[in-house]
């Protein structure tokens, strides 16, 4: 199947990644779930997992990015692996914490549960892209460094990434809302309030940019 | 004691004073040196770092909670393409004697831990790493790969543990019996309790055996006979895990014969140990680079001992290889808080004061290892309520569950969990209102706690303010009035309110501090503390330059890799970092000014008292000749010996006299070790205040505001102790609301495993406004005052929780934490706790 052809056939799921279609996308994509699979496909297809990779564009932090990627490789591991970008956290690879959010057409994802061949052609944005080119920090950004916001900071790219999406949407709001605008987030060292006041700081920061 | 020092410590005459009161640097709030690297994803974690060729190594899990591998058979994983080699429990080295810092010999531990089980003792113990091209090649081969192994007898409650007839978790034995002093190891033993012990079960009570460790102080039975309330009270609280959302991923490579060693840690410096001491090498050998931490809480002290994994296959395979530890494997192998299952008889006077106080104690020590949560338990319950007469027994059992490890105030966590509940029954009983009856039993300034020592005197603290820090957060929390506010319930919805003290240790003493003067006049502050994001790390050296009197922006912090050379630092574990580097930076820093004048003194004439140090220049005073610290240095450098660090001071830990040579003719090379003195052990304490809203017809219920109000001597950087004191409350309101495990005792393996099944909770659990604040009375023992505040406010944050919600829903709801929407529900209507106080992990 040519690049061009994925393109089609992945577009309109691409744009309402569920948890359903990451699921089918897998499927789809051939990847192995079980020990079985695993064996079956390991001496009659292909003698090293890698050789399934195949060469795809994205669009990363507005640049293009050629890349070797596996049919059930995440977006996460793309990032971090294959182009470098360490900033894109994994905390538990399932979900479930939001460490390895991302911005894909300015919505918030977890890249972990993103396959990467479904997003060719759309534009990524990850930690590192958020700053100026001339290093100004996004405002987000600037009000994490002025409240000192969270701790170990694991969590941090992340919920930056989510309220960096949430603000953009909703300008002016409660401290209850910004709340729930990271609540996909998780912080293991609970700086919850410290975060929050980042956050609403940066609205603050955002309405007068 | 001084009489300077009475004078600070009665208690009723201070009041708080502002941050920053006195000091240019000290109380202020700043950017971390790290914090632009953090947010712009330059910074780098165990799992960022690279290694030309790099390999991956999986890890295989025992699927049994006990077994023994007989059998290995990985010659088709193998012969498999990618595949580059297998560890095996054979391949691991066994534990060793080691030398600690004080150069006493400890044995080698003959029940001790190894990185790969050949002998698992928990389900998730790792058994085997095989290392391969790729994750996926790795999984591949493990499924090629062929064990047998035999199952063994196995427990995994500590109370079934102790009845007659049970199997016990080890071979040899279901308990470990502590060390008498001379201070030795604890050793294992078999306890059964007999069916007699067991009676106390049915009236939903903890039974009391036989307990090995028991300490006493003051009559306990006249306590009782004077008491005009006695309660007995069954409490258990749950083993919870760490949870720090970087899993304790590692990276080796080896150069030169040298093992470079890329994962998380709370000490940069002390990990160099450890990694020697798990791999049989010399320290001289090990470069250990640990720049940012995800997390800790007490489970990377000194990293993991897993690391072995990947440097012991990047030897074999002369390749970098990278151990990613997945989220499963995490809850396995990454620590967790002893439950504790209690039974506390406490006798109070008319007014709420404690007469005497019975505690006794079964703790699970999970499969390796003993720990010190039921001694703390004691310790502290001694301190924070000040009973005048106190019993304590403890037994700790061994279960076929993943290991523990010290988490964010360990024992006094459990401590405040199980005795508040039962001041808050107490208050109500006798009328007396909360506050008040906390404020008769609160300590104060040299407060005594524990047993008397060997010398026949009982422990003190170095100060405590905590009356005030109550009073001041009562009056911030307006709690006379939300205490008296009517109605409590509207509809379904009911309120409550919540006051709980909290303590726990705040420091310790003795390590060194390291400074250069560099020629281009930088101050290098080298930093020998792990980043785990509580900013001491950073924070400490803020006492350093402000001794020195120099700005901010001058000082470079130096941290995060071993082949930079650090002096000797303490763990950033039990709140030590804060009081222990600030009194190291402080000596420092004065030795630094010292080296200075007489660097003057012998280059521009006169006497190296005539000379002044501020603004990174060191003058004569008056206005004379002078030098800036760049052209010291120089200086410093011309003149060698004790200047440049060719001579050592001689006070120093030997760790340090070796960073210092290396380090030697690099500017003026300063280093000192912290011989202030120190009476008293120093604690940090916290007064802390919920309000919860209670929906009756769900079990469901909010905190809806939370207050904690601190006593941590001189605050340093009140933001990030303000994430401090909040964060750790939120680490403790989790053990009230919801973290937990869950294990299957008939098959003995684990059914929550993942954030979504354990529940640590997430932004929307918490109020939407959380307040904190500080007294920042300075510690009368330490030159800066300050004392940590990473463990104290933990058991406050969960026991503030627990009384708000016996506030609102009467003293017969629960008998455990957490407390859930089902146990709500059903107690509430049954007007009992119906969920059974005893049964482990449910």
């Amino acid at each position: 199947m040519s690049e061009s052809d994925d393109l089609k056939q992945n577009d309109g799921a691409a744009k309402t990644i569920t948890r359903r279609n990451f699921i089918l996308g897998v499927i789809a994509g051939g990847a192995v779930v079980s020990a079985a699979s695993y064996r079956f496909l390991a001496h009659s297809r292909r003698p090293l997992p890698g050789a399934g990779e195949r060469l795809i564009t994205l669009y990363v932090n507005g640049k293009p990015r050629r890349v070797d990627v596996m049919k059930q490789e995440t977006l996460a591991w793309t990032l971090r692996y294959k182009l470098g970008l360490t900033g894109t956290k994994l905390g538990c690879d399932r979900a479930e914490c939001g460490s390895c959010t991302v911005l894909i057409d300015d919505t918030p994802y977890y890249s972990c549960s993103v396959l990467t061949h479904t997003v060719r052609g759309r534009n990524v944005t990850t930690i590192e892209g958020l700053a100026a080119a001339d290093g100004k920090l996004h405002p987000v950004q600037q009000a994490v460094v002025d409240s000192q916001g969270f701790q170990c900071a694991f969590c941090m790219p992340g919920f930056v990434m989510s309220a960096v999406a949430f603000l953009k949407s909703h300008p002016n709001p409660t401290r209850a809302e910004m709340a729930y605008g990271v609540s996909g987030n998780l912080c293991r060292c609970q700086d919850y309030s410290k975060i929050l006041d980042s956050m609403m700081r940066a609205a603050e920061y955002m309405r007068r940019a | 004691m001084d009489m300077a020092a009475v004078e600070l410590t009665k208690a009723e005459s201070l009041k708080p004073i502002p941050f920053g009161t006195g000091y240019k640097l000290i109380g202020k709030d700043y950017p971390t040196n790290d914090l632009v690297a953090k947010v712009t994803g330059k910074a780098k974690y165990a799992e960022d770092f690279r290694g030309e060729g790099m390999l991956f190594c999986r890890l295989v899990l025992s699927p049994m909670p006990h077994a023994r591998v007989k059998r290995i058979n990985t010659e088709k994983a193998l012969a498999m393409p990618g595949v580059k080699g297998i560890l095996t429990p054979a391949d691991v080295p066994g534990l060793a004697d080691y030398i600690n810092d004080n150069g006493t010999r400890i044995k080698a531990d003959k029940w001790g831990e190894l990185a790969l089980a050949a002998e698992p003792m928990y389900q998730g113990e790792p058994i085997l790493a095989v290392a391969a091209v790729d994750e996926l090649t790795c999984a591949e081969a493990i499924e090629k790969i062929d064990i047998e192994m035999e199952p063994l007898p196995f427990n995994t409650d500590p109370l079934d543990s102790l009845r007659p007839g049970s199997a016990n978790a080890r071979m040899d034995g279901n308990i470990w019996v502590q060390a008498k002093p001379p201070r030795g190891q604890a050793e294992l033993t078999v306890l059964k309790w007999t069916d007699e012990d067991f009676a106390a079960e049915k009236e939903g009570k903890l039974p009391m055996g036989h307990a090995p460790d028991e300490w006493s102080y003051g009559d306990v039975d006249a306590g009782f006979r004077n008491a005009a309330l006695v309660l007995d009270e069954t409490f258990s609280t749950e083993d919870v895990s760490h949870q720090c959302l970087e899993p304790r991923t590692a990276m080796a490579h080896w150069q030169n014969g040298k093992l470079f060693l890329y994962t998380g840690t709370q000490s940069t410096f002390q990990t160099v140990s450890a990694i020697a001491r798990w791999m049989h090498m010399n320290e001289e050998d090990v470069v250990f680079i640990s720049e940012y931490t995800g997390g800790g809480f007490g489970s990377k002290i000194t990293g993991a001992l897993t690391l072995v994994i990947p440097a012991l296959l990047s030897k074999k395979l002369n390749a970098p290889v990278m151990m990613r530890i997945s989220r499963e494997e995490e809850h396995f192998i990454g620590r967790a808080r002893p439950g504790i299952r209690a039974r506390t008889k406490v006798g109070f006077d008319k007014d709420g004061r404690i007469t005497a106080l019975d505690m006794f104690l079964v703790s699970d020590a999970g499969s390796y290892g003993s720990n010190g949560d039921g001694g703390a338990c004691g310790q502290i319950t001694s301190l924070l309520y000040q009973p005048p007469a106190m019993r304590w027994r403890n037994v700790t059992v061994v279960t076929n569950t993943p290991p523990r490890s010290a988490q964010s105030a360990p024992g006094g966590m459990q401590a405040i969990a199980i005795i508040e509940p039962i001041l808050s029954k107490a208050a109500r009983k006798l009328g007396v209102d909360q506050v008040a009856l906390r404020r008769v039993n609160c300590p104060e300034g040299k407060a005594e706690y524990g047993p008397p020592s060997h010398g026949g005197k009982r422990p003190y603290a170095t100060s405590c303010f905590l009356k005030q820090a109550l009073d001041e957060g009562a009056k911030q929390f307006n709690w006379s009035e939300r205490a008296a506010r009517q109605p409590k319930q509207v509809g379904t919805r009911v309120r409550g309110v919540g006051v709980a003290l909290s303590t726990y240790h705040g420091g310790t003493i003795g390590f060194d501090g390291l400074i250069i003067i560099t020629p281009q006049g930088r101050v290098q502050i080298q930093s020998g503390a792990g980043n785990l994001g509580t900013e001491a790390l950073i924070d400490v050296h803020r006492a350093a330059a402000e001794v020195l009197d120099v700005p901010w922006e001058a000082c470079d912090i130096v941290w995060g890799d071993t082949s930079k050379h650090f002096p000797y630092t303490c763990a950033s574990g039990g709140s030590q970092t804060i009081h222990a580097l600030t009194r190291a930076g402080h000596a420092v820093a004065l030795e630094c000014v010292r080296r200075l004048k007489e660097v003057a003194a012998k280059s521009l004439g006169g006497q190296p008292a005539d000379y002044e140090v501020a603004n990174l220049r060191v003058s004569q005073k008056g206005g004379g000749v002078g030098m800036s610290f760049a052209e010291a240095a120089q200086h410093a450098i011309k003149l060698g010996g004790i200047y440049d660090g060719h001579d050592v001071n001689p006070q120093v830990n030997k760790a340090t006299k070796k960073a210092v040579a290396a380090l030697a003719g690099q500017g003026l090379v300063a280093s000192a070790k912290d011989n202030y003195p120190h009476d008293g052990d120093s604690f940090s304490y916290v007064a802390c205040f919920a309000e919860v809203e209670a929906d009756l017809e769900t079990g469901k219920y909010q905190i809806t505001d939370y207050l904690a109000y601190a006593d941590v001597g001189t605050v340093i950087h009140p933001a990030a102790l303000g994430g401090q004191v909040l964060g750790r409350s939120t680490l403790g309101m989790a053990h009230a609301i919801g973290q937990k495990w869950v294990i299957d005792p008939h098959y003995g393996v684990t059914v929550a495993e993942r954030f979504y099944q354990n529940r640590p909770p997430t932004i929307l659990d918490v109020p939407v406004d959380m307040k904190w604040n500080a007294l920042n009375i300075p510690d009368p023992e330490t030159p800066v005052g300050a004392r940590g505040i990473g463990e104290p406010p933990v058991g406050g944050g969960c026991a503030a929780i627990t009384n708000a919600l016996a506030d609102a829903l009467g003293d017969n709801i629960f008998q455990r934490v957490p407390v859930n929407a089902d146990t709500i529900l059903t107690s509430y209507e049954a007007g009992r706790p119906m969920q059974n106080p005893l049964l482990a992990h449910i």
